[in-house]
């Protein structure tokens, strides 16, 4: 295939038109007819000119220069790669939900509040929660919105001083940062040599200034803190609460809820956990559940359900108030709703076993030729700590390599606390001879960096363009084309 | 069997048997049992696929649309046109499954993708530099408060109360929690009141949030407020309309140091509200304060010309609780639809757009005073949203409108309780003169 590289507007000629509008069949007024002159722009806006079939092969060519779910495997560890369903996307194109105005009345729209609220009592039930709100657009979004409602609890209970958010040092980067954003001062806590929280170490920083603690479980090494109600007494005895960091709840839904463990928050990643398709980067969903103490801050609006009419709740006295426009983003939660009709409680459940006995192949399978830091059972997803044999191969070099090999390479270097670490999640959506094939290739590769290491470092050699100059990028940036 | 999961029991016994293991259950012997859950999970049993789909439409068949009615709703989501194109790329699996281009050599079709965007984002509000986008203009909104405290090393931001109400919802939200104050500026006629906001800007502000057209649809003149707010060294945030940037001047004009705004009218559907995108752009010298993902341009090994995410020194995932943000995925499906929409309707066709939208509004304007029993409530220059106030309660006006298949207005009461008996109405391009004399007639019809 030739070679496409060029941006939409190098292929823009004057006078060209990619629309076609009806002509206006009122009076037609011109801007400064009614507009006093000095708000009118003086500028012409650079916008591209092109025909709509130099829209739809620009963006199919760049199209081809993507790797997505539906291209190939995709083990993209912490991300939850799993195939997206697509009866979602019909459903979720339905007129009747995707040309509805926010502030349409009530009764207008009781077919999108009934799905909110059916999705919301489903969500909660999976995860132990009392309640749960719809309205964040991410995970990071639902984790400030966890958080606030954390802060707005103790404050409630006039305990100012409570101003520690305790995070392990394995933590998603979104959780310290989700902290600060919510203006808690975030105190990391080193995980022991099993690769979870150490509870000596967790003791010492325990004190009267705890607000909570963040944590996934299955944490990021992919291996479940057992002392997990441990934790939640040790933290509970000091007044603070727990926030349950949902990005891993693909390993264990149906098997054990967070709530059970003690989590006093929790929040979901639709766009991880329920399938519904990462977007090149969202939009993605984060709902928030709360146990029963923690109801009255939810953000507002809440859906309520009274003699089978739905209605948007907005006194709430004590809520945190709004943390987006409108009710959150609905078009994903249809696709995830959709999701969990298809697969029920049962289906959920043997996702998280495929997710896991899926992840635990591959470790046992590449064991011999990379580092297992944290040689456990591990859940849906497990860090190596790059080559056996390294001879100088880093793993950046393999996930490089990797891409010659087809594959969207596992998440690299992070969790930060493994050296040359490869985090591979490989989800239930994929069959034995997906895992099998991927295996060889990270077999071959670890053949090829004892043999002649030059390759690997010399990777990619198949794709489209090779390793690129970040170094240039972020020296002088260019953040525009026009 | 589960068809999105593909194991077989066979490839079950194979795969434990290589692990070591003899059932699925004892991979999960690392929970302790007191967590363990003894029962099913009490939600509903499995569905085939007819059924799922047979479910969803009957729940969006008890929804009201745009196409079953007509919309003249706005109040910050917009019944647009939405070329077919735009949805024709956003399907493309290659766009929609993937996920955040951290692999530059794999995923150049998003990357270069969110770079035309920035490109044009900039182009639109005439700024220097914009991030892949935020979740929504309410976001964007808190975030470039967050930006001008960090700035300014002040703590208080003002908001004129002609944005958005849920916008300065949001803003709050955020503001209390690191004990930032939210100063709210006083309206006069519809617009920000200059001589009061004097008094309340000053040495402590780090940053004005104003929007254009304002939450009544009214074109404000922003000269005064750019003269006090950068007099007190504060930031100028302009939220704005991405259509109306067609004619109307533009942030960088009128000397604004940070552009937001919903890009939802870009080519994304209402949705009930969600996913939209919050976009949001700045000056050079401030690029290295957005938050969120930018993309940069450079080059690979064999001097190819190549795009890949850059400053990431800003961002949670490098920086932890020092970042400049906790956004991590932000709305890039959207944002791609808003580059797919620009794209195709292009300098002549975003013009056309606004020119159609100030024209059909005017008339409907015009056909409603006629009624007589209908007026203006504020007397200012508007782009496609106008206030009218009448004797009647806004809630009588659209039950009766809903009557004829009308989706009236917004009621400004719910957020303006000073503006009684008081609706805003919406007229994009996608309204016909005859609809619009159908709504005129509708409201005269009122009794």
């Amino acid at each position: 295939m030739k070679e496409y590289n060029k941006l939409i507007f190098e292929i823009s000629r004057k006078g060209r038109k990619g629309y076609s509008l009806p002509e206006n069949d009122v009076p037609h007024l011109k801007a400064d007819d009614i507009i006093p002159e000095n708000l009118l722009s003086k500028n012409e806006i650079n916008l591209p000119e092109v025909s709509e079939v130099d829209i739809v092969r620009h963006y199919t060519q760049l199209g081809n220069k993507n790797y997505g779910v539906d291209t190939g495997f995709y083990p993209l560890g912490s991300c939850t790669m799993k195939y997206n369903p697509k009866v979602n996307e019909e459903v979720a194109a339905l007129s009747g939900f995707t040309n509805i105005h926010p502030y349409e009345n009530e009764e207008k729209v009781q077919g999108a509040l009934e799905l909110m609220y059916d999705l919301s009592k489903k969500l909660a039930e999976i995860g132990g929660m009392e309640e749960v709100t719809l309205q964040p657009a991410a995970g990071a979004h639902g984790e400030v919105t966890g958080l606030m409602i954390i802060k707005s609890y103790h404050e409630y209970r006039n305990d100012y001083k409570r101003r520690n958010i305790i995070i392990p040092d394995s933590a998603h980067g979104t959780n310290p940062a989700s902290a600060a954003t919510v203006g808690f001062n975030v105190i990391q806590v080193e995980s022991n040599s099993e690769g979870r929280i150490d509870i000596a170490k967790l003791k010492e920083v325990i004190n009267d200034e705890t607000a909570g603690l963040m944590l996934t479980n299955p944490n990021t090494l992919g291996l479940f803190e057992d002392d997990i109600l441990e934790i939640s007494r040790l933290i509970h005895e000091s007044g603070g609460l727990l926030y349950y960091d949902g990005a891993n709840m693909n390993a264990v839904m149906g098997m054990a809820r967070p709530g059970d463990m003690g989590f006093d928050v929790v929040h979901f990643n639709l766009h991880k956990t329920f399938s519904t398709p990462h977007g090149g980067g969202g939009p993605g969903s984060g709902p928030v559940g709360v146990k029963k103490d923690l109801v009255k801050f939810l953000p507002v609006p809440i859906i309520e359900k009274k003699n089978n009419k739905y209605r948007l709740d907005y006194n709430r006295p004590e809520s945190i108030g709004k943390v987006k426009c409108f009710y959150g983003n609905f078009g994903v939660m249809v696709r995830a709703y959709a999701y969990i009709l298809s697969m029920g409680g049962e289906g959920l459940k043997q996702a998280s076993k495929m997710a896991v006995l899926n992840s635990n192949y591959i470790k046992s399978k590449l064991k011999g030729y990379y580092n297992i830091p944290f040689d456990h059972l591990c859940k849906h997803e497990f860090v190596l700590g790059g080559l056996k044999n390294g001879n100088g191969v880093t793993t950046l070099d393999v996930a490089k390599r990797l891409l010659d090999y087809g594959y969207h390479p596992p998440t690299i270097y992070f969790p930060l606390i493994v050296k040359e670490s490869i985090m591979i999640e490989p989800t239930e959506t994929e069959s034995k001879e997906t895992l099998d094939e991927f295996i060889d290739a990270m077999i071959e590769i670890a053949n090829e960096a004892e043999k002649d290491p030059e390759i690997l470092k010399n990777a990619p050699y198949n794709t489209i363009i090779k390793r690129v100059d970040e170094v240039k990028a972020a020296r002088r940036p260019i953040v525009k084309g026009i | 069997m589960y068809p999105y999961i593909p194991n077989t029991p066979e490839d079950e016994k194979i795969m434990l048997d290589s692990i070591g293991l003899s059932s699925v259950d004892d991979l999960f012997d690392d929970i302790p049992e007191e967590v363990k859950l003894k029962r099913r999970l009490n939600i509903n049993s499995p569905m085939s696929e007819m059924e799922v789909l047979n479910r969803l439409k009957a729940l969006s068949k008890k929804n009201i649309s745009t196409e079953d009615m007509v919309c003249f709703l706005g109040a910050g989501a917009y019944d647009h046109y939405i070329p077919s194109v735009v949805k024709y790329v956003i399907s493309k699996p290659e766009f929609y499954t993937a996920y955040t281009p951290y692999q530059a050599e794999i995923s150049q079709g998003t990357l270069q993708s969110v770079f035309e965007y920035q490109s044009m984002i900039c182009s639109l509000t005439g700024m220097d530099a914009a991030n892949a986008s935020m979740y929504d203009v309410g976001t964007a909104a808190q975030e470039a408060g967050f930006m001008a405290c960090e700035i300014t090393r002040r703590k208080s931001v003002v908001v004129s109360k002609s944005v958005h109400p849920e916008v300065r919802k949001v803003l709050k939200t955020y503001m209390k929690f690191r004990q930032i104050e939210v100063v709210e500026a006083d309206l006069k006629d519809g617009v920000t009141d200059i001589e009061k906001l004097q008094k309340i800007i000053n040495e402590n502000t780090a940053g004005i949030i104003v929007q254009n057209p304002n939450f009544f649809g009214i074109i404000e003149d922003f000269s005064e407020i750019e003269n006090i707010i950068h007099r007190n060294k504060g930031l100028m945030i302009m939220s704005v309309d991405p259509i109306s940037l067609g004619i109307l001047k533009t942030p960088g004009e009128w000397g604004a140091d940070i552009a937001i705004g919903d890009g939802q009218s870009l080519g994304n559907s209402l949705n009930f509200g969600g996913p939209h995108l919050g976009f949001m752009a700045t000056k050079s010298k401030f690029m290295r304060k957005l938050p969120g993902r930018i993309v940069g341009q450079t080059e690979d090994k064999d001097g190819k010309r190549a795009f890949v995410l850059t400053l990431q020194a800003r961002e949670q995932h490098i920086r932890r609780e020092k970042a400049s943000s906790n956004i991590c995925s932000n709305e890039q499906l959207n944002a791609l639809a808003a580059t797919v929409y620009m794209t195709a309707m292009g300098k002549e066709g975003l013009r056309e757009v606004a020119l159609q939208c100030i024209s059909k509004s005017h008339y409907a304007l015009k056909k409603i005073i006629d009624t007589g029993k209908f007026q203006l409530l504020f007397d200012k220059p508007f782009f496609m949203e106008f206030c009218l106030k009448s004797k009647y309660d806004g809630t009588k006006i659209n039950e009766e409108l809903l009557k004829k298949n009308i989706i009236g207005g917004y009621e400004l009461e719910r957020e303006y309780p000073e503006y009684k008996n008081s609706v805003l109405l919406c007229v994009t391009e996608k309204r016909t003169k005859d609809e619009i004399d159908i709504l005129a007639d509708a409201l005269e019809g009122i009794k």
